[in-house]
């Protein structure tokens, strides 16, 4: 009886609520009392149905805040008549909650906290944390959230690959506080797979295991980001690996490809390589090549570029890296979402031989770096080639 | 999803359009212009995008390290040449332009004559704390 098993059984139980006629606010804002009721009173006298147990002090808490709302007495009198609360019902709405919670009128950041909150059953608390917001910030947030999606009707088929675009966004924030986002962001994909049979699905599942393999070793103990070449292959969490290319698989003997698939691709080729020289970046050249075919973003043409480096030669990874700079008329400015340009051309050039050029890049790319991990890896990129020029 | 800090200069960034310095405005006005701030920060706590936000006192302190067993030295405030924070606040928002267009907002804060004061803020974004999970360039 653990706070993971009460989490899980969160968006079945909201379902639940709502399809015996609570709104969505007040069955979402009960769903919460009850798990903090769960979260203090289980560990000492465990219930031996959890979800039923849930669904009844739930039931119980959104009638409790119905009854004290004179204004809804009629309605209260309507539900009060509904059968007392039975076995959980055949039919799993948990996949509307999904929708519901990444509804496209919905901001990225909104959607992110109600996904977290209604199908996560995370605190507020434990989502501004995670974010490093206030908790008033995170309650204002998931409540105007909440009134946005109010009037969606429930009933109506959501679209997948919004929900996949939320889930990455959680997938890639890493971790602050007491949730490891990235683990939660996994734990709610699988509960998704294991409803919805569709390969984009699977392909996310399968990217964010494979990603996450590897996460230990990006980092060294002091926080200092470790790259690829560098890390110890030893540490890949091998039943991740496994487990992730065995949805891949899966997946991809479908036939229909999406984005989530492709990259998960370029992942277990990376997790399958026993040496960085054993690289197979032929094969994830054409991977990249699928995915600027399915979606020709900048960042993905970028990617390609690196790509392009390592299977043919630095020179030629330049000139795919020109054709970007060329196609789009966004130059890398700060703010931009193209940071890592710099960083690749920085690598690029050192590959090639020409130092100052490489030297010179590093130390910009430095400036326009996303992150703390990465500018000061850049920087020390940098300081390494001019000491070497030096000496 | 991205932190921005918004500072509030009193040198340093170019003058305002309406630049009078607060001393000479009305008792209202000036009145008028906390109410503005305080209304903005509450109205970001509402929307889910507050973060955090302070006053500064314009002068501050240098300190310099001085050696083993000795105290710091200290010395300025050097307030002619050096730029000063007037305040700051942190902002949660979910793009370059939001954070853009809030600071726009924030800079309209009225002063002399219950006018705008047009000032220049400085927005910058926060470097995130932990890398996420795409493998640096290199890959």
């Amino acid at each position: 009886m653990n706070e993971a098993l009460i989490r899980s059984l969160t968006p079945s139980v909201l379902a639940i609520l709502v399809r015996r006629g609570a709104d969505f606010a007040a069955a979402e804002d009960a769903v919460q009392d009850a798990l903090v009721e769960a979260v203090r009173g289980w560990p000492a006298d465990p219930p031996r149905d959890a979800k039923g147990w849930l669904v009844t002090v739930a039931w119980r808490k959104f009638l409790d805040a119905t009854r004290s709302d004179a204004a809804r007495r009629r309605r209260e009198d309507r539900v009060e008549e509904e059968p007392a609360p039975g076995p959980a019902p055949a039919v799993d709405d948990t996949l509307q909650l999904y929708f519901l919670c990444a509804h496209p009128s919905l901001t990225p950041s909104s959607a992110v906290a109600l996904t977290l909150r209604a199908v996560g059953g995370l605190t507020t608390r434990q989502i501004a944390e995670a974010y490093l917001v206030p908790e008033a910030t995170m309650a204002q947030r998931i409540s105007r959230a909440k009134r946005t999606v109010s009037d969606v009707r429930f009933d109506q088929p959501g679209d997948v690959a919004t929900v996949l675009r939320v889930l990455y966004l959680v997938f890639n924030e890493g971790y602050s506080g007491d949730v490891d986002l990235s683990a939660e962001a996994i734990r709610l994909t699988r509960q998704l797979a294991a409803r919805v049979d569709h390969p984009e699905v699977a392909g996310l599942l399968a990217l964010m295991l494979l990603h996450h393999a590897r996460r230990a070793t990006r980092t060294a103990p002091d926080g200092s980001l470790v790259p690829l070449a560098e890390q110890d292959r030893g540490r890949w969490d091998t039943a991740s690996i496994a487990e992730g290319v065995v949805i891949l698989q899966a997946a991809l003997a479908r036939d229909r490809l999406g984005e989530f698939q492709a990259q998960a691709a370029i992942a277990a080729l990376h997790a399958d390589a026993p040496t960085v020289e054993e690289t197979d970046w032929v094969q994830i050249l054409e991977w990249y090549d699928e995915l600027v075919r399915l979606t020709d973003s900048p960042v993905v043409r970028l990617n390609r570029a690196v790509a392009v480096g390592e299977a043919d030669g630095p020179r030629a990874g330049l000139a795919a890296l020109a054709e970007l700079t060329d196609s789009s008329p966004a130059s890398p400015k700060r703010g931009s979402p193209m940071p890592r340009h710099t960083a690749v051309a920085a690598y690029l050039h050192e590959r090639d031989g020409d130092l100052a050029t490489a030297a010179r890049l590093y130390a910009e790319a430095a400036h326009q770096a996303p992150n703390l991990a990465e500018r000061d890896y850049l920087t020390r990129q940098a300081a390494r080639l001019n000491t070497l020029r030096r000496g | 999803m991205a932190k921005y800090l918004l500072l509030k200069h009193y040198r340093g960034a170019p003058a305002a359009v309406n630049d009078v310095p607060m001393d000479q405005w009305a008792p209202e006005e000036v009145s008028a212009h906390m109410k503005y701030m305080n209304d903005f920060a509450a109205r970001l706590e509402e929307t889910g995008e507050f973060v955090g936000g302070q006053a500064l006192a314009p002068e501050g302190t240098w300190v310099r390290y001085d050696g083993e067993g000795r105290p710091p030295v200290t010395d300025g405030p050097f307030a002619e040449t050096k730029d000063l924070i007037a305040g700051w606040m942190v902002i949660d928002v979910d793009s370059y332009e939001r954070a853009v267009e809030l600071a726009g907002e924030l800079s309209a804060a009225p002063g002399a004559g219950g006018k705008p004061i047009h000032e220049w803020l400085e927005l910058r974004p926060f470097l995130a704390e932990s890398p996420n999970t795409t493998d640096c360039p290199h890959q």
